[in-house]
């Protein structure tokens, strides 16, 4: 196999575009974790 | 089921891998595009990982509409999400490979066109359930999900019904393809059915703890509306 510019593209495309999706998980992910903690904080304190 | 995810992913990343190598090494060349026909191992199962993914969507919005069931909401939504990304993977590899093949990035034939029509109308699902607010917004999300499958049977028969640029179905289409190829391919298509699979998993239960946490919102203040103020 050679080393093809299109197919380098095509294959790294696909990666960036998946771990751009998962990294948009993952922020949401830790958001809301942050708000769960600030949810229960505000339930021991009442 | 905390314990199996990190397996599973483990387990995908192996099989990730395996065909990577599988589509970069082990297939052989083939004789007239040479190696920018590899891209076919990642643009073909990625449609059909896209078009399972919008066929479970179809599904799960069906269960919605005649059961309110708010965990086949849920999987609707994720299927349309994940599905898109797939879609996008598709609309972006295409015309990198056709680009050196055809000579050209686009061209308004059957096939494509309507995969962009597909991929636009799931986008509007999205942007639908992301920027409308109300009760009715999960049940006018999953009929325009119904009306929206319909286009996938459409996008996938296109190349046999009408004269188009796009090369033939590579199972079905009356060619052959080398072992080697086919073993390429169907591997790449496990590996990402396993990977869409993980990715659902996972934006599953961030969206039920999304949910759970919104609930819990709408609680606090209703026991306590100044506090909700504050």
């Amino acid at each position: 196999m050679n080393g093809n510019p299109y197919l380098f593209a095509a294959y790294a495309v696909t990666w960036i575009i998946h771990i751009a999706y998962i990294s948009t998980i993952v922020s949401r992910y830790s958001r809301l974790k942050r708000e769960i903690s600030e949810l229960k904080r505000r339930d021991v304190r009442s | 089921m905390k314990r199996a995810f990190p397996i599973l992913g483990i387990l995908t990343a192996l099989l990730l891998s395996y065909a990577l190598y599988q589509g970069l090494v082990v297939a052989p060349t083939e004789k007239t595009m040479g190696d920018v026909q590899r891209i076919f191992y990642y643009h073909v199962p990625s449609a059909w990982t896209a078009f399972i993914l919008f066929f479970i969507n179809f599904g799960a919005s069906v269960v919605y509409l005649i059961k309110r069931n708010p965990a086949a909401d849920i999987v609707a939504l994720v299927c349309a999400e994940v599905g898109v990304v797939f879609c996008t993977v598709v609309l972006i590899t295409g015309p990198i490979w056709a680009r050196p093949v055809w000579g050209i990035w686009w061209t308004w034939d059957m096939r494509l066109t309507s995969t962009l029509v597909l991929w636009l109308i799931y986008v509007s699902y999205l942007f639908l359930r992301r920027f409308s607010s109300g009760g009715q917004t999960p049940t006018l999300a999953a009929a325009l999900a119904v009306l929206g499958a319909l286009c996938v049977p459409f996008v996938y028969f296109s190349i046999w019904f009408f004269r188009t640029q796009h090369p033939q179905p590579v199972m079905g289409g009356g060619g052959s393809i080398d072992p080697r190829m086919l073993h390429a391919l169907l591997i790449n298509w496990l590996a990402f059915s396993c990977f869409a699979y993980l990715v659902c998993w996972s934006r599953y239960r961030l969206e039920k703890l999304q949910r759970d946490v919104d609930e819990a919102h709408a609680m606090e203040s209703l026991l306590d509306p100044q506090r909700s103020v504050r």
